[in-house]
């Protein structure tokens, strides 16, 4: 609420004038103050239209406080404005000060025009003074029942302030019911769309230890609820339709009819003229046709042309966030964009943000059919005045040979690059045609006569020196001159300050040793010598170390430094396709403008107003890969399979790209996280205090002094089937149906947090009490994992498990769900006890 | 979805407006804003995106009229509702101030205050529609001289040429009355187009498109109106108050428009269409430490059309140390210059007649011999220009009908077209 406090640039001067002027205004306003003289209210706005600029400017006016309450007491309501604001401003800061208007507030809450009563409202509820909540309760639970829609309006936010300031008190007065009653009701759109916000919000962050707020926050999500909500979509304004269709993403439809019905009821929305709107009816859209192929392939056919009228008819601001989106999009179909490439071209005026992202987006669309006009376009950037924006084009260039079949045309142009003479495009193109070598060695021979006209006197970017320096080495024998070139180099070395270069030096001095030994001798003598001298730790230990394998036998040393190489098939990708599923899932929000899932910027309380998540549902779960590890599970590698390994997962990719068969979108098979993240809180959390385990002893006694399970509550009666075997997805889909019978937290002792560091140790222990792990994920401190298992005598008797181990606090909280609910205490005291046995000797 | 703080902040970084919604974000969250965006990265050309975290804060801006329009949030909230509600904000200040800048922002604060509380409540978005807020908002603006103003949008463009347009219209405010006491009932619709062209060295066009907005601008006190036009486009979107029940059939829109400024429809164009500019760029050696430069720009569009704020621009090799100009004999109100820092050539004329070729020629000196192309160290040759009265797409505003509620009422209505150059690049 607060005007900036002040600010540096109304520099000191001003202050002490500034005081005596504020002894000026506030003896004008008390002569004011009682007056009745016509043409006061204007003497009145002149008066607070200064003090409100003071407060603006940073100048403290709170001494004013009790003059500006007395002045308010007028039926204009352009002084009332001011007032509220100076209020409001002044209010936290002054608590006794502000106890002198909730009375004035508070008859203004019941006055005649429904403007003051909304705006008297507004301003008691902003006061933010945890003392005076009993004051809000009466004009709140009024303004809600008024019967003008502005003061219901903010009455219903009003409710949601009451929340922050206490929440305790807007429980008790009831008011979430009132809202829940308001939003099916109401007749005016603004109040429906901000009951909708305000309970979200209550009901989201009441969830964490109120069974019935996690019951009514699902109940939104019911059927009645949304459509209620998307049959009268248009009556909303736009920002409130976008509020709504955030909600609807969260919908799960029953069957494909209904997937359809709300398709139709939104299509329109896709030719709003506002991005927001038309982003969030993307997802909507996107997120329905997950697992339906064909229709989702449809739904980016649909949405392209939509989504690049909004690039083109806004502000770069505007272009920027509905880019990144089409980026998004882009790299995970480019079989879709791969025809509309020529949208992706920069213009010379755009901000460089928007260039970058275009020249992803084309490197990720650039195909059999259009690299030829696409790298021509990027040639030109190359010659760009932006050296940053050349630098990005010549990479680009780069990254389309190494991800095409057909390089020829590409190497020239790239080798074409080094003619430029520019620096900068040298240093990145070298770069470039290291990395293309190791994938495609059988263009040395074009390569490495360009390389080699090239003087290393004009490199000086490490990476470029570096790359060169490389190929000197692993070319050697192709490049009559290589060995005199590293000698020059290795001479230098006292000026050479990267420890990188140096690094590549000695290696490569060593590989042209084994191809030439006679004419590399002596410099390979001058490199090992200087970078046994090295100050560089890592320079001066290579050194040390070739110096020594060569000292042991000069062949082992070959076969060490330059064993044969086999080509790079594929360059690891920076980030891990899980990764990028968790943003594709965060659609419409800021994880794709930063392309980092929200974890890694934002806290838990702030991924987003509706996230369906519990303490912990945000922490990224890895299905179990490796089957030595569980053999009870089976990797069946079709689509409809969730919980692939992200390897074969990759394959798929592969295979889609060449295949004639589209599966590009390809979702089908990654959306497991957010399906376990759901799943796992769609059963109330349960509040009730569980008594403190007796594992609490070890943690006193510690250290594994003696293994005796102090008071271990009895024996288990429960015999698990260790050969048990489930499917990941019968496991979904159990978790889904079955309800949570049982909720219970432990304590883990501090050699099993010390063994957690490798999660993978826990899930072998469990597996040797004949649980077993479906799935796992998290990081420290937080690791969260689902385990399966089964009765020995029944195998249709099973444990539906998730274990949520906070390793920082060493607790663990586990949800058990059972086909046999009278078991699962039985179960769930095995389960203790295997946890409690976690990481003893 | 809720936003914490909104901010202007002028060029310098002073503070002209602040709210703070929730108080969830830390104080100085305006000097860490202004820091970062002031020195994005230690490239200095690299622009701030308009979107950053710093510290679990996320900042996001627009420019308008060369003011930050800044919010903050902590929430994972979607990008282009924040974006998109800053271009919002700026719109509706301006509908009432009339003139959008920092002098008119200071002399109006507290009726911009007021309006942000109704458009925002606890960092929900209420409204941002001039026409519902004019009910909540009671102070009224103080107008500042519109001779001081700076474009601050397409549609700013009128004041400068055509006579034939009340100048002033664009910068009244919706709620000031004039001098006289009385409204003027007028309506403007403007068909602004923006082109991007791409020529290849050899004069062939590589890209083109046509990025259209039909703007509306009411100052009506009550009526409905609805337009027509007829041209194929590749996509359009719509203002929320447009009626498309009779798109499809006779490209009809009906609407009533809400008060302010709005887009009625935005449309994007791929067809092909004659570029409004023909450009002939030639650079050649001559000499060891010489070389010459002649740009010719022809004008295709007939001859009772106008082009006025034309520039031209074209980077010159790295090396070149001056530049001397020939422009044709008897040029008025041309003009050329060789920026010195970032080696560029700038040409500007102030206007261009229909069906006339313009001619510069430069002169360069280098400070040192060259190797290799030189057209490869030069260009692109850049246009920006405006013209008025005339679209390239020949989408037109067939008639402009008003549902009249009697029949004195005849308003003022005025359909104005522009194209404007928004990236129009000759390769050499």
């Amino acid at each position: 609420m607060a005007p900036p406090a002040a600010s540096q640039r109304y520099p000191s001067p001003s202050q002490p004038s500034g005081k005596s002027e504020v002894t000026d205004l506030k003896s004008q306003l008390r002569q004011l103050a009682g007056s009745r003289a016509p043409g006061v209210d204007d003497s009145k706005r002149d008066l607070f239209k200064k003090v409100i600029s003071y407060m603006t400017i940073g100048i403290d006016v709170s001494s004013v406080f009790g003059e500006m309450v007395m002045c308010s007491a007028t039926s204009d309501i352009v002084l009332k404005k001011m007032c509220y604001l100076y209020v409001g401003n002044y209010a936290k800061g002054n608590p006794d000060l502000s106890l002198l208007t909730i009375n004035f507030l508070q008859r203004d809450c019941k006055d005649q025009d429904p403007m003051i009563r909304g705006l008297a409202l507004r301003s008691l509820c902003s006061l933010r003074v945890p003392n005076l909540v009993e004051y809000l309760v009466g004009p709140l639970g009024s303004g809600l029942k008024d019967n003008n829609s502005y003061v219901r309006t903010i009455a219903v936010t009003g409710v949601l302030k009451l929340y922050h300031i206490s929440a305790s008190t807007c429980i008790d007065a009831d008011f979430p019911a009132t809202l829940k009653s308001l939003m099916l009701h109401d007749s005016d759109a603004q109040v429906v769309a901000n009951c909708l916000s305000a309970l979200q919000e209550i009901w989201s962050l009441e969830a964490s230890h109120s069974e019935e707020a996690c019951r009514e926050k699902e109940s939104l999500l019911s059927k009645p609820v949304i459509y209620y909500f998307l049959n009268r979509i248009k009556e909303f304004n736009e920002w409130a339709q976008c509020l709504i269709l955030e909600l609807a993403v969260k919908y799960v439809p029953s069957d494909s009819n209904d997937i359809f019905d709300i398709m139709n009821l939104l299509e329109d929305r896709l030719q709003h003229a506002n991005g927001a709107v038309v982003l969030a009816t993307v997802k909507v859209f996107l997120q329905l046709t997950l697992s339906m192929t064909d229709v989702h392939q449809q739904v980016y056919e649909r949405i392209k042309s939509p989504l690049l009228t909004l690039v083109s008819s806004g502000s770069p601001e505007q272009s920027y966030a509905i880019l990144s989106h089409l980026h998004l999009l882009v790299v995970r179909a480019p079989f879709i964009f791969a025809s509309d490439y020529k949208h992706f071209y920069c213009q010379y005026n755009e901000p460089a943000y928007v260039k970058k992202l275009k020249l992803e987006m084309l490197t990720a669309i650039a195909n059999e059919s259009n690299t030829y006009e696409i790298v021509t376009e990027l040639c030109e950037y190359a010659a760009n005045v932006d050296i940053a924006i050349a630098r990005e084009s010549v990479r680009a260039v780069g990254k389309i040979a190494l991800q095409q079949y057909d390089v020829n045309a590409i190497v020239d142009r790239l080798l074409q690059f080094l003619e430029m003479e520019k620096d900068y495009v040298t240093a990145e193109t070298l770069v470039l045609v290291k990395d293309l070598l190791r994938k495609y060695p059988q263009w040395s021979h074009d390569c490495i006569s360009v390389v080699g006209g090239i003087s290393s006197k004009n490199i000086q970017e490490p990476k470029a020196k570096s790359a060169l320096i490389w190929m000197l080495g692993e070319y050697a024998q192709d490049m009559s001159d290589a060995p005199y070139i590293l000698e020059n180099l290795i001479e230098n070395w006292e000026e050479e300050h990267s420890a990188e270069v140096r690094l590549h030096l000695l290696t490569a001095a060593m590989k042209c040793f084994f191809k030439r030994p006679p004419e590399t001798q002596k410099a390979l003598g001058i490199a090992l010598a200087a970078g046994m001298a090295d100050f560089h730790q890592d320079v001066h230990d290579r050194a040390l170390f070739y110096y020594r394998v060569l000292q042991y036998d000069v062949h082992v040393a070959e076969r060490v430094v330059s064993p044969p190489k086999q080509a790079v098939s594929v360059f690891a990708d920076t980030q891990s396709s899980e990764i990028k599923d968790r943003i594709f899932d965060e659609f419409n929000s800021l994880s794709v403008v930063y392309q980092k899932p929200s974890y890694m910027f934002t806290d838990k309380e702030h991924r987003g107003p509706f996230e369906f998540s519990d303490e912990i549902g945000n922490i990224p779960i890895t299905p179990e890969a490796s089957g030595d590890i569980v053999p009870a599970q089976q990797f069946e590698a079709n689509d409809k399979d969730l919980l692939l390994s992200t390897d074969e997962k990759d394959d798929n990719k592969g295979v889609s790209i060449t295949g004639s068969a589209y599966t590009a979108p390809s979702h089908d098979n990654s959306n497991i996280s957010s399906q376990m993240q759901e799943l796992a809180i769609s059963g109330p959390a349960t509040s009730a205090a569980t008594p403190q385990s007796s594992f609490d002893f070890d943690d006193i006694f510690g250290l594994g002094l003696s293994t005796a399970p102090a008071p271990t509550p009895s024996p288990p009666l429960l015999k698990l089937n260790p050969r048990a075997a489930l499917d990941p997805g019968a496991f979904q889909q159990k978790w889904r149906q079955l309800p949570i019978s049982l909720t219970q937290d432990c304590s883990v002792n501090p050699q099993g947090i010390a063994a957690l560091t490798v999660p993978q140790s826990l899930i072998k222990h469990m597996q040797s009490h004949s649980i077993h792990c479906i799935a796992s994920g998290g990081q420290s401190p937080n690791f969260k994992f689902f385990f399966f298992a089964q009765k020995e005598s029944e195998p249709s008797s099973n444990y539906f498990t998730e274990c949520v181990i906070n390793s920082s606090s060493a607790k663990a909280q586990i949800k058990v769900k059972a086909d046999e609910q009278s078991t699962s205490q039985a179960f769930a005291t095995v389960f203790e006890t295997a946890l409690s046995e976690f990481g003893m000797p | 979805m809720m936003i914490s703080q909104f901010f202007v902040l002028s060029q310098r970084g002073d503070n002209i407006v602040f709210r703070d919604y929730r108080a969830e974000v830390p104080k100085g969250s305006t000097e860490t804003f202004f820091r970062k965006v002031k020195f994005w990265k230690e490239d200095a050309n690299a622009e701030a995106p308009p979107i950053f975290n710093v510290d679990g804060v996320n900042y996001f801006h627009v420019k308008v009229v060369g003011l930050y329009f800044v919010a903050t949030t902590r929430v994972n909230v979607s990008p282009s509702l924040v974006l998109e509600l800053l271009q919002r904000i700026a719109r509706v200040i301006k509908d009432y101030l009339g003139v959008l800048n920092e002098d008119s922002f200071r002399k109006n604060f507290v009726l911009v205050y007021e309006l942000l509380d109704e458009v925002i409540d606890f960092g929900y978005v209420q409204t941002t529609s001039t026409e519902v807020l004019k009910s909540y908002v009671f102070n009224e603006p103080i107008v500042i001289a519109p001779a001081r103003l700076q474009p601050i949008d397409p549609a700013a463009i009128f004041t400068q040429g055509a006579k034939r347009m009340p100048g002033t219209a664009v910068t009244k405010s919706v709620v000031a009355n004039d001098p006289s006491g009385r409204r003027r009932e007028e309506i403007f619709v403007d068909i602004i187009e923006k082109i991007s062209v791409t020529f290849s060295s050899s004069g062939y066009i590589l890209t083109s498109e046509i990025d259209g907005t039909i703007q509306m601008k009411s100052y009506l006190s009550d009526y409905r109106s609805s337009s027509g036009s007829g041209v194929i486009l590749d996509d359009c979107n719509f203002h929320e108050s447009v009626r498309l029940d009779s798109f499809d059939s006779d490209r009809t829109l009906s609407l009533v428009p809400p008060d302010g400024e709005f887009p009625v429809m935005n449309y994007r164009m791929t067809q092909e269409f004659k570029p409004p500019f023909h450009v002939n760029t030639l650079i050649e050696e001559a000499g060891r430490l010489k070389a010459e430069v002649i740009i010719k720009i022809r004008a295709e569009f007939p001859s009772d059309i106008i082009a006025n704020t034309i520039t031209v621009q074209m980077p010159l090799p790295n090396f070149t140390s001056r530049a001397s100009f020939g422009l044709e004999p008897g040029a008025a109100g041309q003009k050329s210059d060789f920026k010195e820092t970032n080696k560029m050539l700038e040409w500007s004329l102030k206007k261009i007649v229909g069906g006339a070729e313009h001619t510069l020629r430069a002169k360069l000196t280098f400070s040192q011999e060259f190797h290799g192309n030189i057209t490869k160290e030069a260009g692109p040759v850049s246009m920006t220009f405006t013209i008025p009265m005339y679209n390239v797409s020949k989408l037109q505003v067939k008639y402009l009908q008003i549902a009249k509620k009697s029949s004195s009422y005849n308003p003022y209505r005025w359909v104005r077209y522009v194209t404007q150059a928004n990236s129009y690049v000759a390769r050499i």
